[in-house]
């Protein structure tokens, strides 16, 4: 017997599918209707440049999300990037050849810490959660004991650019965020790796059966959010004009809400990209708009948990 | 009954004209089903011909649009599980609802734990004894402090039974009981069904397997989409009545059977040992279906999970088409050509979450592929053709697999190994939980695929479907290979006195 879906649950996926976008266009109306300043050009690039950091890092956690995994070292990743890369840039070299030696260190960094969690996800099958949460603390710790808990600053200006520069109008890290997630949109879609990391998700077993390398591809998401948020490390200090320790504090938490809000499965095998940079959005708007409003940063707090709240309601009603 | 009124056969449970309409399909239409204290009354149909609805709307899963249920002949109306379990109906589904870390009379008892006086406290003592009266009245004889995830799955089940037990069940339903069990833990099963009887509980018994049927079942209800076909005594019907009625139609034979021509030696396995598997010698050839017995846990599918790279050998020789192999992981055996469509398929064969599309091409995506990318066109008329040849039934391919039957899932699987063009093929029990008419297609989807030079093995617990199917039949027992009987003199008994380590004075094909 042919099953077709009831015409209710019809309406629910709907609403899941785009549920997300929904919250989005009315928090946009919203915030549109109570502040002048919001909906402008600048407002709007503006929204685009403070989410691109968060943004970029959600999308790397959506890889690893949909294994079923969780990365939680990513904001001290953040953090160590950030400081190593700005000490490469304090060596008594040339900007054109220290920047990009910043770089390529910076990002073996994080290729090296993905594949640490990894290696122990999927060799020692310990569960992400605790394998990430350690370096998390290692990662952090390591930030201080480099720095001595001090910021690195005094590093040519040029640096300054990355994060604050723009192009045709552009914030380059926003152009970075487009460019990150039309990669991983297309990777997720349209390559044997993207489908692959959905089936390992949903079943890892099953997975391994119908002949896909899972430990392969584990070892590669956490490799992927590593970079990404190795990248992300590189755009803050640049921002900032500095590498700080602290950097990064706390942004696991934004990261992992946007994912979430976006409609990924923290058990695996659901969820888009698209989804993410909605998710991410609405947080970074939600952010925003508050901001224009006066509202104090502790409100904001409650707020957001909130909003999560009910985003990941409406995810559920999509499950039912 | 008051005495001195004529013994009439009074109905235990009555459901009358019951309708269930879900959005674009009448799921149960003007159902009847009647229960007599004592008897066993088997419940037929295909999948998706309405049981386990009915059996949901008995257990006050759902509610029923119209129709009415008389328990003793009292009209009663279930608006929760609660309500059904107050009237003394008990169910005991495929999936056991046991909870596997807790002890075997945490779980009899669970939600009826006895404490001491009026504390908040469990005696233990008393609960252990509860349990242990109620397995006793089943005549098993498990601990009741074990831990149910330490039991086997026919230990489990009694544990189920005797949960049902403890809460004095009238009506006790069984959905696919015997799924998982061997033939002697079917014959146990089928002894406390007895005992069942005998304390006047009605059993509703829910299976696939016809002959289970005719040894348990007093009288039987058909049911065929969702409509009321049939009920008569069991002595009264024979198989084939069974079948039509079930299916609507005549089918020739239950095990569609072709001449096969055997070819060329395809596997060959010398000493192999791995795990519980002990010095394996073994040829499978070419055209020919190679049936595979034995008890559960004897080391059938361990035998398959070696040869598909999912285990480790330890010590022998495999060779394929004559050239010695050593596949270290399933996509290492896939690439040499061997496929295996694993047993309990939702577990481990199927990614529920994907649409039937991705799961088809999951094994083999490096033929869709083109450069970096996936090429959907190429893609979507591949999962077509295999959608449209094997008769899935979906609505569309994008449909996610978790939406689709038991057989049609299995259709699937075996899409995917189609589509990895295979040159062995190892099916571990392909139709558990499948319907007759589904069943015949497989069946005759094995024959082509033997008939077109495929190796197959095909593993099953189902010693008539293996009988029906099979060139040869290999049978082991405790990780040994005991015996391979040809199709000539191959009958239950001797493979059951194999499997069971017998002897035999078989000669070996």
């Amino acid at each position: 017997m042919v099953e077709q879906l009831p015409r209710s649950k019809k309406i629910k996926t709907i609403i899941g599918e785009f549920g997300i976008a929904i919250a989005l266009l009315a928090e946009i109306a919203l915030f549109s209707s109570l502040s002048p300043y919001f909906f402008t050009a600048e407002n709007i690039l503006n929204v685009t440049l403070q989410t691109s950091i968060i943004a970029i890092i959600a999308a790397g956690m959506t890889f690893v999300i949909l294994t079923a995994g969780i990365d939680l070292s990513v904001g001290a990743m953040v953090a160590f990037s950030g400081v190593i890369a700005t000490s490469v840039l304090k060596l008594d070299l040339p900007f054109a050849l220290s920047f990009p030696l910043a770089v390529v260190i910076a990002l073996s960094i994080g290729i090296f810490s993905g594949s640490i969690a990894g290696l122990f996800v999927t060799r020692f099958n310990i569960t992400p959660f605790i394998v990430t949460l350690s370096l998390m603390t290692i990662w952090r710790g390591a930030s201080y004991m480099y720095t001595d808990g001090r910021p690195i600053w005094g590093f040519p200006d040029e640096f300054s650019f990355l994060g604050s520069g723009r192009v045709f109008g552009i914030p380059i890290p926003t152009i970075i965020m487009i460019c990150v997630y039309i990669v991983a949109y297309t990777i997720l879609k349209h390559t044997k790796f993207g489908r692959y990391v959905y089936a390992v998700g949903g079943n890892k077993e099953a997975a391994r059966l119908a002949g896909i390398n899972v430990n392969r591809t584990l070892l590669s998401v956490y490799i992927i959010s590593g970079v990404l948020s190795a990248i992300s490390g590189i755009l803050l200090a640049s921002r900032m004009n500095s590498g700080q320790p602290n950097a990064g504090l706390m942004y696991e938490m934004d990261v992992i809400a946007a994912v979430v809000v976006g409609g990924t499965s923290l058990f695996g095998g659901r969820g888009t990209i698209v989804g993410t940079f909605l998710g991410a959005m609405l947080i970074g708007i939600l952010r925003n708009g508050l901001n224009l409003l006066n509202v104090g940063s502790y409100v904001q707090m409650v707020v957001l948990g909130v909003v999560i709240l009910f985003a990941v309601l409406l995810d559920q009603m999509r499950m039912k | 009954m008051k005495r001195g009124s004529i013994k009439t056969v009074t109905s235990l449970l009555q459901m009358q004209n019951i309708r269930k309409q879900y959005p674009g399909v009448l799921a149960l239409s003007d159902v009847n089903f009647d229960l007599r204290a004592g008897e066993v009354h088997c419940l037929l149909g295909e999948n998706g011909a309405g049981k386990s609805t009915l059996m949901k709307v008995l257990s006050g899963a759902i509610k029923k649009d119209s129709g009415t249920i008389l328990i003793d002949g009292k009209e009663v109306e279930f608006h929760s599980p609660a309500d059904s379990q107050k009237a003394g109906i008990g169910m005991i589904y495929q999936d056991f609802k046991l909870v596997p870390e807790l002890t075997v009379a945490e779980n009899i008892l669970l939600g009826n734990e006895p404490t001491k006086g009026k504390s908040p406290f469990v005696d233990f003592k008393k609960m252990n004894e509860i349990a242990r009266t109620s397995l006793t009245q089943l005549g098993e004889e498990i601990p009741t402090t074990a831990i149910v995830s330490s039991l086997s799955v026919a230990q489990r089940q009694i544990v189920e039974i005797a949960k049902a037990i403890s809460k004095k069940v009238r009506i006790l339903a069984m959905d696919e009981p015997s799924a998982a069990l061997t033939e002697n833990e079917l014959k146990n099963l089928f002894a406390v069904i007895k005992k069942l009887k005998q304390d006047s509980v009605g059993i509703i018994y829910i299976s696939h397997r016809l002959e289970e049927i005719f040894e348990i079942g007093d009288r039987l209800t058909v049911l065929r989409d969702g409509k009321y076909i049939h009920s008569c005594n069991v002595a009264e019907s024979d198989r084939r009545s069974l079948v039509r009625w079930m299916v609507g139609r005549e089918l020739e034979q239950e095990y569609p059977k072709i001449e096969l021509k055997r070819g060329e030696e395809i596997l060959r396995i010398e000493n192999l040992n791995a795990g519980i598997l002990k010095d394996i010698n073994l040829n499978v050839y070419r055209g020919e279906i190679l049936g595979f017995s034995g008890l559960v846990g004897a080391g059938r599918s361990e035998f398959a999970r070696v040869i598909f790279g999912a285990d480790r050998k330890e010590s022998g020789f495999i060779y394929l088409e004559g050239k010695e192999i050593y596949p270290k992981s399933p996509r290492e055996a896939i690439d040499l050509g061997i496929g295996l469509l694993t047993e309990d398929r939702n577990k481990y064969g199927l990614i529920m979450q994907m649409n039937v599309r991705e799961n088809i091409s999951l094994s083999n995506l490096h033929d869709v592929v083109k450069g970096f990318f996936i090429n959907r066109s190429k893609e979507n008329s591949v999962a077509d053709k295999f959608t449209n040849d094997l008769r899935i039934k979906t609505p569309s391919i994008e449909q996610e697999v978790e939406n689709l039957s038991g057989g049609n899932r299995q259709k699937v699987v075996l899409a995917r190994w189609l589509f990895t063009k295979s040159k062995l093929l190892i099916f571990d029990e392909p139709t558990v939980g499948i319907d007759v008419g589904v069943k015949y297609e497989i069946y005759n989807l094995i024959n082509q695929l033997a008939k077109d030079g495929v190796g197959v093995i095909v593993i099953s617990s189902d010693l008539p479907e293996l009988l029906g199917i099979s060139d040869r039949i290999a049978v082991m027992c405790e990780g040994k290979l005991t015996g391979v009987l040809s199709r000539s003199e191959a009958t239950q008994e001797k493979i059951m006195t194999l499997a069971t380590g017998g002897n035999l004075e078989a000669t070996h094909g």
